[in-house]
């Protein structure tokens, strides 16, 4: 009944979904998300749902709407890396939860994109934290391949999923070695294994033509002592063929060096690092191999035996030998993707600390935006005020950074977005605790 | 991949183990602990020098704010504060903290540090004594292993002086919290709190019903929770009573209770359940100290308010268990605004490096919907106020005359992401620099391995 009923305001509240619309913000203060300084003063004209300009100076004269930002910041969307949104709607509710699919014969193949609910609290909530767009991944259950992760914005619209099978995902960590069989060497094997497989069926099929090799080609061709499914071998072929990014999560330093070393069996690999607590050990190394990396910002406890050396510095580090970082790894309960900010902002705090490392506050908002949407094949596209991108602005009403400050507007592709959800809705209904001449469920 | 693995971690401790209630401003004054208890503690303060803080902006823990503030400590105690005309005597170190800022020694009401401690291995999983839905006669500090790096990045990061390690919320009577010193030592008892009260852990709702369903046993309902506890109490009661002669270690604890001398700390998070705990407290005459995890306090504030108990509640955790589903953002500011006590907690070996940006996030989602708390008082939200539901009030949480020189020096506003504690004292005693590498306590475990004293 519940249920029932939030579907209910989610569906009133959709029922005129709002029209991209022209418009210009001046007197704002820009950032431009590219790493570089705020930019008082500024404007930005949103044309078409995309960025057409933006800079420092008067707003040009331009027939369309006019929004005099009044010295607010105004800032790209948020590009979260690696989230688990839409996918869940109470983790502990196991049936609401998506995230780890177990006992399927299924691994690589596995693609999120279906499963994805837009109308998900959690997507609502973190679009009214600023985030526009974000990755979604799911866990790994049975395999060490999680499978394959969706690029989606946080519109309040049924079409979330952006880009479906954006990247394939891997454990290769004392996870991926829990599941392969209790031991990295297992882990090591199944994965050589996998893409050992998916090569031997590109030899046999061209599938390269195929905008999901999964659903090409046929079922012959292929030796009897094989060890995935055909689908799951067909999903990795685009990784072993380069086409689509492989994001490893590995934290120990030596587990990073393994991970690096792959490339030289199978080079066409275009690897992604994520987690990499002890990253800084080896950032010369990760830069050298030209390998990105999506690491959380604040991780500093040696919570495993893979990340004795973790540190808030890390992330600072990395940048500071050359590594192109940004953060990701937003799952489930402690690490929100409204929280991104929070985060980065941590990060430029560092630099007032003896022997810390950190991020200027330019580069740390970049770690936020632009740097993991550049990750994520989204370079120029979204998380930067550059002409040609997405039209996804938040309007803050203070340092975007800083954590008292909120969005008090978001625009997703140039369409202003509703910023209500089922929290607003409970701070509204209780703002006094006591019930009036009818009780609070007549409230609404 | 770690955060994997710690999301694992988390939620198991999060819907399997962690809960604690709460203390009231009412309990402050339990008496100290009869000397005769066992596992005494043995902590004593280090050797401080004289000092006085200088130019800061003082935040006392008890709602008071002083621009150009002077802030006096010697022999471990809070000797004078004041504004810059405040004398400062001969033979005091004198630190300029001109744009810094003072607060008290930062309270965590709710850990779990030394019981489910970094890292994160089953070997040192000690938080729930889950075989049992009522365990009244565990003590977490038989569980607390004082070589958890993660007391040090509470120290560094989060300015925790004084901390409550509780058990895990798998039982309905989870067993005796131990309140600790943020002192490293060799032994648990290095690091009691001396003369802290003992509180009770107490579960509601989702998880003992979870535990024991799943075992097949009582309680597997709600109604199941609450009848396993009232009998309980009976049974205490019925013990107390009498002449207490036979030890028995679960009543003893139940009795202390009922006499006043251990607080409940009592893991809740649904306003309804938390309204029939405070009707079974009356019934069974005890006082709840605090709810902890109170995410829907701010539906019954009013009710709060009335009764004296506090709400232990993170900013804006949301959605991950059905009784955390109408979390709101506002919930702190919604509980004070009411008139009821607020402590902000963790729960958390993250979080709790962290407590002052969580109250400034709660502070600014108030201001939002235009209840404007100020500053001084959203400190005591991390400070005093904890103290009060610990029921060591009177010893620390706040800058007075008399109490322990537990103080954080921070080098900038402390309800801003930007900052972080630049000098840490506890009892007077300079127990971390940010300024000195040396001055960062490296735990045994972390000793001789990759990342050893580290700034973290």
């Amino acid at each position: 009944m519940i249920a029932r009923l939030l579907l209910g305001t989610a569906l009133a509240a959709c029922a005129f979904p709002a029209a991209a619309q022209d418009f210009v913000v001046s007197n704002a203060r820009i950032v431009l998300g590219d790493g570089s300084d705020p930019i008082e003063n500024g404007f930005v004209v949103v044309k078409d749902g995309k960025i057409a300009q933006a800079g420092a100076g008067p707003a040009p004269a331009a027939a369309v709407t006019a929004i005099d930002a009044k010295g607010q910041w105004v800032t790209p969307g948020l590009f979260v890396a690696l989230t688990d949104l839409g996918l869940w709607d109470v983790e502990g509710v196991s049936e609401s939860n998506d995230t780890s699919p177990r006992d399927t014969p299924f691994g690589a193949a596995l693609d999120v994109a279906p499963a994805i609910n837009p109308a998900s609290e959690h997507i609502g909530i973190s679009r009214a934290g600023g985030v526009t767009r974000a990755t979604v991944t799911a866990y790994p259950g049975g395999s060490i391949f999680a499978g394959q992760g969706a690029l989606i914005d946080l519109g309040d619209d049924p079409d979330a999923v952006q880009q479906a099978r954006a990247f394939q995902f891997v454990v290769l960590g004392e996870q991926g070695a829990r599941i392969a069989g209790r031991s990295r060497i297992a882990a090591h094997a199944a994965f050589r294994n996998a893409l050992r497989e998916a090569s031997d069926l590109a030899a046999h099929q061209d599938l390269s033509a195929a905008e999901d090799p999964r659903m090409a080609g046929s079922n012959t061709d292929r030796p009897g002592d094989v060890l995935l499914t055909r689908f799951d071998a067909a999903a990795l072929v685009p990784v072993v063929q380069g086409k689509q990014p492989l994001y490893v999560a590995v934290d120990r330093a030596a587990d990073i060096r393994s991970t690096l070393a792959l490339k030289e069996e199978f080079p066409q690999l275009k690897l992604v690092l994520v987690g990499a607590a002890e990253g800084w050990m080896v950032a010369d190394e990760i830069a050298a191999a030209d390998v990105p990396v999506l690491a959380q910002a604040l991780v500093d406890l040696p919570a495993s035996f893979e990340m004795l050396a973790s540190t808030q510095s890390n992330v600072g580090r990395m940048h500071a030998a050359g590594v192109k970082v940004g953060l990701g790894g937003f799952f489930g309960t402690t690490d929100y993707p409204r929280w991104a900010p929070q985060y980065a902002g941590n990060l430029v705090a560092l630099n007032k600390l003896l022997g810390a490392t950190g991020l200027s506050w330019g580069d740390a908002f970049a770690a936020i935006s632009s740097v993991p949407a550049q990750i994520s094949g989204m370079d120029g596209e979204a998380g930067v005020l550059k002409p040609g991108a997405h039209g996804d602005l938040v309007f803050w009403d203070g340092d975007p950074l800083e954590v008292t400050s909120a969005p008090m507007r978001v625009f997703i592709d140039g369409v202003e977005q509703p910023l209500d959800n089922h929290q607003t809705k409970l701070r509204d209904r209780y703002r006094t605790p006591e019930p009036g001449d009818l009780p609070k469920a007549y409230e609404w | 991949m770690g955060a994997r693995v710690t999301l694992a971690l988390c939620m198991a401790s999060l819907l399997a183990a962690c809960s604690t209630t709460g203390a009231t401003e009412k309990v402050a004054s339990v008496p100290e602990a009869p000397a005769d208890t066992p596992y005494p503690s043995t902590y004593h303060r280090y050797p401080g020098t004289p000092t006085a803080l200088v130019g800061a902006t003082v935040f006392d823990g008890a709602g008071g704010e002083i621009d150009n503030g002077t802030v006096l400590f010697a022999d471990g105690a809070v000797v004078a504060i004041g504004g810059p005309e405040l004398e400062i005597p001969a033979g005091y170190t004198r630190i300029d903290g001109t744009g810094k800022f003072v607060t008290p020694g930062v309270i965590d009401i709710h850990s779990h540090l030394g019981d489910y401690p970094t890292p994160e291995v089953q070997a040192n999983s000690d938080g729930n004594e889950a075989t049992s839905p009522t365990t009244p006669e565990v003590w977490a500090e038989h569980s607390v292993w004082p070589q958890d790096p993660g007391f040090t990045r509470a120290l560094a990061n989060g300015g925790i002086t004084t901390l409550e390690i509780l058990p895990g919320s798998a039982n309905l009577m989870g067993g005796r919290s131990v309140t600790l010193k943020n002192v490293p030592s060799r032994t648990l008892q290095g690091m009691k709190f001396p003369g802290a009260p003992y509180s009770l852990k107490m579960a509601c709702g989702e998880n003992p019903k979870r535990v024991y369903g799943n075992k097949g046993r009582m309680p597997s309902t709600r109604m199941g929770n609450f009848a396993v506890n009232r009998q309980t109490w009976l049974d205490a009661k019925a013990y107390a009573e009498g002449d207490r002669k036979k030890r028995d270690l679960a009543k003893e604890t139940l009795a202390g209770v009922l006499d006043g001398k251990i607080l409940v700390q009592n893991h809740c998070y649904r306003a309804d359940e938390m309204a029939l705990v405070l009707d079974m407290a009356k019934e069974m005459g005890y006082h709840v100290a605090a709810f902890h995890h109170a995410v829907e306090s701010y539906k019954i504030a009013d009710l709060l308010r009335e009764a004296d108990v506090c709400s232990a509640v993170w900013s804006d955790w949301y959605g991950f268990k059905m009784e955390a589903y109408d979390a709101i953002p506002e919930n702190a500011a919604l509980i004070a605004n009411a008139g009821a006590c607020v402590v902000i907690h963790s729960d958390d070996a993250n979080g709790i490096q962290r407590l002052n940006q969580a109250a400034a996030r709660a502070q600014a989602d108030g201001r939002r919907m235009g209840i404007d708390i100020p500053d001084a008082q959203v400190v005591g939200w991390f400070t005093l106020n904890a103290a009060k539901a610990m029921g060591i009030a009177d010893q620390t949480g706040s800058l007075e005359t008399g109490k322990m020189a537990d103080v954080v020096l921070w080098n900038g506003d402390p309800l801003s992401v930007y900052s972080r504690p630049e000098k840490v004292w506890i009892d007077g005693a300079l127990m971390f620099d940010a300024l000195d590498r040396k001055r960062r306590p490296v735990s045994d475990f972390e000793l001789g391995q990759p990342g050893e004293g580290d700034v973290k």
